[in-house]
């Protein structure tokens, strides 16, 4: 068998299991999925209060994509802290699998789970408000979401360090972070309109360029060559983001072994 | 290093339960002054939970590890299955460095521990062909060989579809047990394997590890409280206090030196008393209590 069918094979491992655990807890994923739904309407229908139908797009631009950004951030985000609540973790950790592999296979997995959901959302909130997406520019909304999953992932990558650091604060600091990705990142409003500093940290977030472009390329049907401003950010943030994480998490993993905060009972 | 000079520093008696093992061929697990401390109160000086254990397995053997609760057992299991960094020492698995061949080493190992480490909701259809998936196994041969070791562990095809928090203990630790042999590890480590079985249980998963040895040329460094069973499975005994290793022999070594140093009657018995200075159900822990998870 060659490297690269071993690593396939090990990688689609991540996506199988993720997929069979997806089923397995299938309350929770309807649960979450009406929260989801829930709050993007509740947040739209403020835009349809003022009777602003651009607001209320882009209200529900932000609410959809937000959802789906913050699917894909957690769930890389989470992976030791809920592999350490299965208490599979020192099972994975041992198996003869590179971390990049466990890594990008489920990472995959968070990117067709969380296409699943923003696509549900997205159909219920376009029906809800009878949206007319007739000339919106959807190929290049779609691009921005894969090239936006990819620098989220690599601050994934960075933010499931503190789970395997500290045992009983890391995945609080994991929700912190995603929190104040949620208020830098011009979700619900232009970035304009945060103070100055707010405005600064707001353009190392991913999320600001995916929305801001989405936003164009849904409601004005932006072309590709006015998005590209956008786009660059991004693919120079995947490129940083994404080999950090991987070194940052093979690092954090060393450290672990070293002072015993993988398991310690057993 | 010449393997001849490292076999003819064996006693003879140390050898004797092996003669089925290849005594030619690198060792199937060597640790060379194996060192672990934890720090975990920085006011405290830390805690050496391994200090300096050198052990030797041929190929085919079991060594059973016996110490009292917080001996250094499970810390000394993990540094071999690379859960742990050594603080000093080495650690060779068929001839591969733990450190620079981890990837190698990786594959010739699998560990059960005490918890059978699960995703509770998955079956252990599922469980075992993420196992296979992880260890680079093709599904369908995957399927066919988890499907004859459940048969012979007497769990029927009905209960491989269902979650595995629905299973007793003893099944679960059969299934752990069934998911580390799937991957064909030479190198088996079993932590503590039939602790909080039922004697029924535990006996299955005893003649299972008899079989293992005889049949799949497994090798296998298993833990245990259960002196009974350490007599019916290990070649040799290594006794841990206080994450030294106290004494190595055989079993009837282990009674014969007991009787003959400390004037005890000749059982394991009397052999963990002496060599641990405590009783079996004592604990280690003092005044440190175990972090919940
Ligand atoms: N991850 C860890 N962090 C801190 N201390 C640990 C850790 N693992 C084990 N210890 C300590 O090391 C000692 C040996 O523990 P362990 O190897 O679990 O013993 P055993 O398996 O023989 O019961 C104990 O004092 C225990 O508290
Ligand atoms: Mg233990």
């Amino acid at each position: 068998m060659t490297a690269i069918q071993r690593d396939v094979r090990a990688g689609y491992a991540f996506v199988e299991r993720n997929f069979n655990l997806t089923k397995r807890y299938w309350g929770w994923e309807v649960a979450f999925l009406v929260y989801a739904v829930a709050g993007a309407l509740s947040v739209s229908l403020i835009g349809q209060s003022v009777g602003n139908r651009r607001l209320l797009m882009s209200l529900v631009v932000g609410a959809v994509f937000w959802n789906y950004l913050s699917v894909v951030f957690q769930s890389i985000g989470d992976t030791i802290t809920w592999e350490r609540w299965e208490g599979t973790l020192e099972y994975t950790m041992m198996a003869p699998v590179r971390r990049s592999v466990q890594l990008l296979g489920s990472a995959l997995f968070a990117v067709v789970y969380g296409l699943i959901h923003t696509a549900v959302l997205l159909v219920v909130l376009a029906l809800f408000f009878s949206l007319d997406l007739g000339h919106a520019n959807l190929g290049a909304a779609a691009i921005f979401m894969v090239v936006g999953s990819a620098s989220l992932i690599g601050i994934g990558m960075l933010a499931a360090i503190l789970p395997m650091m500290s045992v009983e604060r890391g995945s609080q600091m994991v929700f912190v972070l995603q929190s104040c990705l949620l208020l830098i990142s011009g979700v619900y409003y232009s970035t304009d309109i945060l103070p100055g500093w707010m405005q600064l940290l707001s353009r190392i977030s991913p999320a600001t360029y995916v929305l801001d472009a989405i936003r164009k390329a849904l409601i004005d049907g932006a072309s590709a060559d006015q998005l590209l401003p956008d786009l660059w950010p991004l693919l120079a943030m995947a490129f940083v983001f994404i080999p950090v994480g991987l070194w940052g998490f093979g690092w954090a993993e060393r450290y672990a072994k070293r002072t015993g905060k993988l398991k310690r009972v057993g | 290093m010449s393997i001849a000079v490292l076999g003819a520093t064996q006693s003879p008696a140390s050898i004797r339960p092996i003669a089925k093992a290849y005594p030619t061929g690198p060792a199937a697990l060597l640790v060379e002054h194996a060192t672990k401390r934890f720090k975990v109160d920085r006011r405290k000086p830390p805690v050496m939970a391994v200090d300096d254990v050198s052990i030797r397995l041929e190929r085919g053997e079991i060594y059973g590890l016996l110490g009292a609760n917080g001996s250094g057992k499970s810390t000394f299991i993990r540094l071999v299955s690379g859960l742990l960094t050594l603080d000093a020492g080495r650690v060779e698995v068929f001839g591969h460095d733990l450190v620079r061949e981890e990837m190698a080493v990786k594959r010739l190992i699998n560990r059960v521990s005490v918890d059978a480490a699960f995703f509770k909701k998955l079956s252990p259809a599922e469980n075992l062909s993420f196992a296979a998936r992880l260890y680079g196994l093709d599904s369908g041969e995957a399927r066919r060989k988890a499907a004859l070791i459940m048969a012979r562990l007497g769990i029927g095809e009905k209960r491989m579809g269902r979650p595995v928090e629905q299973m007793s203990r003893g099944m679960q630790q059969k299934v752990a047990i069934a998911r580390a042999i799937l991957t064909s590890p030479t190198l088996l480590l079993l932590d503590e394997p039939t602790t909080g079985l039922d004697p029924r249980s535990k006996l299955d998963v005893q003649t299972f590890i008899e079989e293992l040895q005889a049949d799949h040329d497994a090798t296998i460094l298993l833990t245990t409280h259960d002196l009974a069973e350490a007599e019916r499975l290990c070649g040799r005994i290594g006794i841990l206090a206080g994450g030294r290793l106290a004494v190595e022999a055989t079993p009837e070594g282990l009674k014969a030196r007991v009787a003959a140093e400390h004037g005890l009657v000749p059982t394991l018995e009397s052999a963990f008393m002496a060599y641990t200075g405590r009783s079996l159900d004592d604990d280690v822990e003092e005044g440190e209590a175990e972090p919940a998870e």
